[in-house]
């Protein structure tokens, strides 16, 4: 007879499309949890979100409200789903949300008795892209260097200091990299009609893209870290493929981010490694990536821990795992009957 | 058998992206009353379009900042900001209140002497004050903000020929590290103008400089910048102290603190993004009180507060005209209250409730206003109910500069109400007639008769 | 005007119509709408029933039905009237 606990667990990011969001992958992990077993629950923000027709993963699916919608609204539904399922511990998958959880995240745990395991606020705008550079240089982190521009003068300036090629950036989203001032000052238009300003210059690194997967418990320890290296990239830059790399170097650097910040959660590093063999900080994702599986296929499932430190058990940090563990990731067409994309649709619950 | 409620029949795509219920910004919520006061009532009694304004509101709100500064800061002063909103009741609940009065011009100063504001509690700020202004400040005993070098000869000037000492401030501008920065009102601090029009009052001892002024912006949401303002004003009061002797009374923080709402564009909402008046606080009185002042010589800390103290007590209340479907098959819906009443809908997503029950679907629809102007839109898309002609809609957030600068183009301007503590509705501005533009116009004799 | 033969109205509003592949939400007046419609109702004995049921003057019913209509023919829910 097990004496597991059962959890029921609201997870985000169903979209497992292309470019896929974590969540089917935070699922694979929960459902592989040793500790406990799990009732899954899929918070989806489109009616068209794979995983809410996944039912081997998903349990049930219940439509949120959009960040945009506001807090409130958020809090109201998340109350009424809590009221049906008893949610124990919640997964917000997408940087784009997790403001709003991070605000939220006492009211979900002192009167629905939902528990999560977040970065603080401080620590999450401070990781921003508009404050990574400042970020490396405050934990000694190396960060290639970047300016905030504001105008076309700033921007000619700042780049000619740094040389070319640059790599030009949108506050939010967008990057591309510059060979020439005319390429700057196009991309500076481009990006920042869709996303306004400031426009992000920064140092273009040669290298090798290298990421990291781990969890901070919040006082200065690395719960667990792996280390990937791309093998193949999509058109959209996404990894299709990877493996596991035991990089001592990657690690040590992981844990000094760690230690210094407090950083408490999960994240991925983005890495670039320069043909000198230099590490430079290219963006910290205060999450888990959606590679995130590899990490318990290579011994440490960082997405049970995460639970466990969430629902207050005490959890021994991880140093070993699987180095040349691959993923590789593939798309599925699945057969739908048209009332669970109507039942989505119209009551918002499936 | 009573009839139902009726509806508009709806069919809206489903699968196009981004749409469901559950998710879209949704603002289908209706607001009936404010305060415990019917908006139907209102509009009923008073005509639509009509401002109204909370009391209730309005106190919380001055009542919460000054104790967030209070608790933090041992002499603090705030001065309310004229401009934001000078309708002489919103004006006189901030005194009742102890706020002082803080003006940019002749008008608002003699509106502010009015309303009873003894002449050494105005605050006298703006480029532009003309002699028989600072006159008047003078005479007073007002402390005069002085914005650039030809106001400070020429108010050294006058000092000389009516033999007194004016109080002055000067206003100081600097780098905080937000964008843009406004540099066009005061001296600079980096390059040293302001440290150079220190040394020029000072130097010929007609001037009586006893505070220092800054406003860093408008619609702030980084506290830290205002950290980085109160450093750069301590310090330059520190200095003043060491070169010159003279101890600074006050140090004026000016306002700017964003309010609740959201600016258009934005991904998050206002009401969830906007920084409490406690962290801007915060932000200003650690940076002071770790400057290095003498406890005995601790300056004033004045504020000039007003768009995060009155926006969120002032709402719109309007009709909807007619509702049509444009010829690229989106909805519009046509309000009696525009632009000309609603100046911050070009750079806000305001806030739109419905004033009466709904079903739960809703479409997305564009506002128009009532003029004949294209530039007159409300909302570019908003997600509300199927809306009918004559039904009412609330528009939240606008208690800040709306009134000041709503205007009389095309259509005259309509009437403001207050709500009291007691939940009784006092008119506060009676809405315009065609005398209150035609009174001040004249024809010439031979332009007067014509036939046609 | 006609409702297309395979189009599949839910209890719920969902409408499918298979000939497109598109999905929609309808509300519950305009359910009761396209079933009328359906049953070979015609405009006015469509917009007389509706104005026994629900409070709403009559201009404005005719209007709005209108309006329905022609989101209706444009999403391709109903066969475009004969001549």
């Amino acid at each position: 007879m097990s004496d597991k606990p059962k959890y029921t667990i609201a997870v985000t990011g169903l979209n497992a499309i292309d470019s896929p969001g974590p969540g089917i992958a935070v699922i694979k992990s929960l459902k592989e949890a040793q500790s406990f077993d799990v009732r899954i629950i899929g918070l989806s923000y489109e009616n068209l979100e794979p995983g809410v027709f996944m039912r081997h993963y998903v349990d049930k699916s219940y439509q949120v409200p959009f960040p945009g919608a506001g807090m409130e609204v958020l809090f109201e539904r998340l109350a009424y789903i809590n009221h049906i399922e008893q949610i124990d511990f919640l997964f917000p998958n997408f940087d784009a949300e997790l403001f709003n959880y991070i605000k939220l995240q006492d009211r979900l745990s002192q009167e629905l008795q939902i528990e999560m395991v977040l970065p603080t606020l401080e620590q999450f705008e401070a990781r921003h892209k508009v404050n990574l550079y400042e970020y490396g240089q405050k934990y000694d982190i190396k960060v290639p260097r970047s300016e905030m521009v504001f105008t076309e003068a700033d921007l000619s300036a700042t780049a000619k200091e740094m040389g070319f090629p640059a790599v030009i950036k949108g506050k939010f989203y967008d990057a591309y990299v510059a060979y020439t001032p005319d390429q700057a000052l196009n991309y500076f238009h481009k990006i920042s009609s869709k996303w306004g300003l400031p426009i992000i210059v920064q140092q273009y690194v040669y290298g090798t893209e290298v990421n990291v997967c781990g969890v901070g418990d919040g006082h200065g320890v690395t719960i667990g870290a792996v280390p990937m290296r791309k093998l193949y990239i999509t058109d959209k830059g996404k990894a299709w493929a990877g493996v596991s790399i035991d990089d001592e170097e990657l690690l040590e650097g992981t844990n000094k981010m760690v230690e210094r910040t407090k950083w408490r959660g999960p994240f991925e590093l983005e890495y670039m490694k320069t043909s000198e063999g230099d590490y430079y900080l290219l963006e910290i994702n205060p999450r888990f990536p959606a590679w995130c599986y590899l990490t318990t296929g290579a011994g440490q499932n960082q997405v049970e821990d995460l639970v466990n430190i969430g629902m207050g058990k005490k959890v021994e940090p991880k140093k070993e795992f699987a180095a040349g563990k691959m993923f590789v990731r593939y798309s599925e067409d699945m057969i739908v009957d048209l009332e669970e994309f109507e039942k989505i649709s119209t009551v918002g619950e499936l | 058998m009573a009839k139902l409620l009726y509806e508009r029949p709806l069919i809206t795509p489903l699968n196009t992206g981004m749409t469901n219920k559950f998710g879209t910004r949704t603002e289908y919520r209706p607001m009936t009353h404010i305060d415990h006061v019917a908006v139907k009532d209102l509009l009923q009694e008073f005509g639509s379009p009509l401002f109204v304004f909370s009391e209730r509101q309005i106190r919380n709100n001055y009542q919460s900042a000054k104790r967030a500064f209070e608790t933090r800061y041992p002499k603090v002063q705030f001065a309310w900001s004229y401009k934001t909103n000078y309708l002489d009741a919103i004006c006189n609940i901030f005194h009742q209140k102890g706020s002082w009065g803080e003006v940019v011009s002749g008008f608002e100063y003699k509106k502010a002497l009015k309303n009873g504001v003894p002449g050494d509690k105005i605050l006298f700020n703006g480029p532009d004050k003309t002699n028989e202004d600072l006159k008047m400040a003078i005479e007073n005993n007002s402390p005069i903000h002085i914005d650039h070098l030809d106001e400070l000869y020429r108010l050294t000037e006058m000092a000389r020929e009516l033999n007194k000492k004016p109080r002055v401030a000067i206003r100081v501008n600097m780098d905080t590290g937000i964008y843009p920065m406004w540099d066009r009102f005061g001296f600079n601090y980096e390059n040293g103008q302001a440290w150079d029009a220190v040394n020029k009052i000072l130097s010929n001892d007609v001037l009586d400089l006893i505070g220092l002024h800054c406003h860093i912006g408008t619609f702030m949401l980084a506290p830290s910048a205002y950290g980085i303002a109160a450093s750069k004003m301590s310090e330059l009061a520190l200095s003043i102290k060491r070169q010159h002797g003279k101890v600074i009374e006050y140090i004026d923080m000016g306002g700017g603190f964003a309010s609740k709402n959201t600016l258009k564009g934005a991904y998050l909402i206002g009401a969830d993004t906007v920084p409490e008046i406690s962290e801007f606080a915060e932000a200003i009185t650690s940076a002071i009180l770790n400057a290095g002042f003498d406890k005995d010589e601790l300056p004033y800390l004045y504020l000039e507060t007003g768009r995060a103290l009155v926006d969120d007590a002032g709402f719109l209340l309007g009709s909807v005209i007619s509702n049509k479907r444009l010829s690229d098959g989106r909805r519009a819906t046509i309000l009696d209250f525009g632009v000309n009443n609603l100046f911050t809908s070009f750079w806000y997503d305001h806030k739109v409730s419905p004033a009466q029950e709904f079903g739960m679907h809703t479409e997305n629809s564009v506002l128009y206003g009532p003029l004949c102007m294209n530039i007159d839109v409300v909302r570019e898309n908003v997600s509300l109910p199927p809306l009918n002609a004559g039904d009412q809609l609330v528009v939240h957030h606008v208690g800040a500069y709306n009134f000041t600068q709503s205007m009389q183009f095309i259509t005259l301007r309509p009437a403001v109400v207050l709500i009291d503590m007691k939940d009784e509705t006092h008119l506060v501005r009676v809405r315009e007639d065609n005398d209150s533009v035609q009174r001040y116009e004249q024809v010439p004799e031979y332009l007067k008769p014509f036939k046609l | 005007m006609k409702v297309k033969k395979n189009v599949a109205l839910s209890d719920s509003g969902f409408l499918f119509n298979p000939s497109s592949g598109e999905s929609y939400s309808v509300n519950p007046i305009g359910q009761e709408i396209i079933k009328m419609l359906n049953e070979e109702s015609s405009e006015e004995e469509i917009i007389a029933t509706l104005l026994e049921k629900y409070n709403v003057e009559r201009d404005t019913l005719e209007k709005d039905i209108r309006d329905f209509f022609g989101m209706l023919e444009l999403y391709g829910v109903v066969k475009p009237e004969e001549a």
